[in-house]
């Protein structure tokens, strides 16, 4: 038995809006995976709970007239590493979704509440980061589009106001098309591990220059985060300089803490090698001649 | 609180009353008495809970029992066929010796049943991550892969013949 007052299964999102309005401290929940575990931990004991578990209109993936990706936030890790749209078009969002948890947590959680739990640890938000997704929250006023980047306030905290449900994540045509994509999950297990630090890497290559990156991390600050001047210093230089200069770069741009999971200097460590390794691949993925 | 669901536990329908702040696992256990649903870690670690829910493996202690309203579950105790026989992953894990204490094996058996009915060939690793949610502190996992391996081997030869 979970500890849990009262349960109220929302049948379409503005129902499940109008149920948060009445009741602002309910607890939204979707997939389960994370939610249920902390209320058996007892930190949601006695919640009343908001449950869009049941609703189809935002599960799914779909490409718009603009060419845009669009991700049902419900979708959950499952069908978000299976589906032919993702596995496509942002194959670093599969192999993020693909490192999460194991099969069963997989067929249950959602990308949505991956990125609305606020977790630095999140697989599926540093490949989002990196894809400039753009979030659509819907509330009682309506709704409201906001970068991902924007979306995360601190540690557990995101920028859902009362009422508001995360509806779409949305990936535009600009943001995917000609990248190569890799990211590496480093963490104790293979299987059912939270994330030490996860690196996410974009590339766009040109014969031998790396004409575009980004790179992204998850648990190298309070939030999943991009390195905006190592992208900026390596963008347009030669692949092989690139990938010599990157663990420094990304190095001096992050801030890990030391944890019972690892300390700060073993996730910078991490970091740099693994920033290296993600761009060699998104590199050879994006056409590039190493 | 009580809701009443309406729902196909292996193959029969049922009307049940169910506590709002029940888990699947623990309907089906205690309500049902399916106690081939195990409950292991209750935090979605072990595997030893798992189901097929609409025909995929999922962690049932993970799953609200007011969420199954609609949905077709499969347990171990609904593999036997109508004749009394065992399901092939039954079998296989019989025949390799995939069981020792027993108390991971019925989640074990219905991730290999989905595994199974997908039709198609796996690696050893593929096999290895499709298990990857499910803890044996036997430490069995070598007869385990052996068995799903010769179940997923049988079928397809069945299938093909």
């Amino acid at each position: 038995m979970f500890d849990l007052e009262a349960i109220y299964r929302a049948a379409s999102v503005q129902d499940a809006i109008a149920a948060l309005v009445a009741d602002p401290e309910a607890v939204v929940i979707a997939g389960g995976t994370d939610v249920l575990i902390r209320i058996r931990e007892g930190k949601l004991a006695g919640c009343r709970l908001v449950s869009i578990h049941d609703l189809p209109e935002l599960a799914g993936c779909r490409l718009d007239a603009a060419g845009a990706l669009h991700i049902g936030p419900l979708t959950c890790f499952r069908d978000i590493v299976d589906h032919p749209l993702v596995q496509r078009h942002i194959p670093i969002l599969a192999q993020a979704a693909a490192a999460v948890g194991g099969p069963q947590i997989r067929a249950m959680g959602t990308v949505g509440g991956n990125l609305c739990n606020g977790a630095t640890s999140a697989d599926t938000a540093s490949s989002l980061f990196a894809l400039n997704a753009v979030l659509t929250l819907t509330g009682p006023q309506g709704s409201r589009q906001l970068p991902v980047a924007e979306f995360y306030l601190g540690p557990g905290q995101v920028a859902l106001q009362p009422g508001e449900l995360l509806t779409d994540i949305c990936i535009a045509q600009a943001d995917y098309q000609g990248f190569g994509g890799c990211y590496l999950k480093y963490a104790m297990r293979n299987a059912m591990d939270i994330a030490t630090l996860g690196t996410a890497v974009l590339a766009r290559a040109h014969g031998a220059a790396l004409m575009e990156l980004r790179v992204a991390f998850g648990v190298a600050g309070p939030v999943p985060m991009r390195c905006p001047q190592c992208e900026a210093a390596l963008s347009g230089t030669l692949f092989r300089d690139a990938e010599r200069l990157i663990a420094g770069l990304v190095r001096e741009e992050i801030h890990p803490r030391s944890s019972w999971r690892a300390s700060r200097e073993f996730r910078l460590q991490v970091a740099g090698e693994n920033a290296a390794r993600a761009l060699r691949q998104a590199f050879i993925q994006a056409g590039g001649e190493v | 609180m009580l809701q009443i669901i309406h729902l196909t536990v292996n193959g029969r329908a049922q009307e049940l009353a169910v506590d709002i702040r029940a888990s699947l696992a623990d309907v089906l256990r205690r309500q049902l008495g399916l106690t081939s649903v195990k409950k292991g870690c209750e935090v979605g670690e072990c595997g030893a809970c798992t189901v097929l829910i609409d025909g995929r493996a999922v962690d049932s202690c993970l799953y609200l029992a007011v969420w199954a309203d609609g949905r077709e579950i499969l347990t171990v105790e609904g593999l036997r066929a109508g004749d009394g026989s065992l399901h092939p992953v039954q079998r296989a894990f019989i025949e390799k010796a995939a069981v020792q204490c027993g108390f991971c094996t019925p989640g074990i058996i219905m991730s290999a049943v989905e595994i199974v009915g997908a039709g198609r060939r796996y690696t050893r690793e593929e096999l290895r991550r499709e298990l990857s949610g499910h803890l044996c502190r036997c430490t069995g996992y070598e007869n385990i892969l052996d068995a799903v391996q010769q179940a997923v081997e049988q079928t397809l030869q069945q299938a093909s013949s």
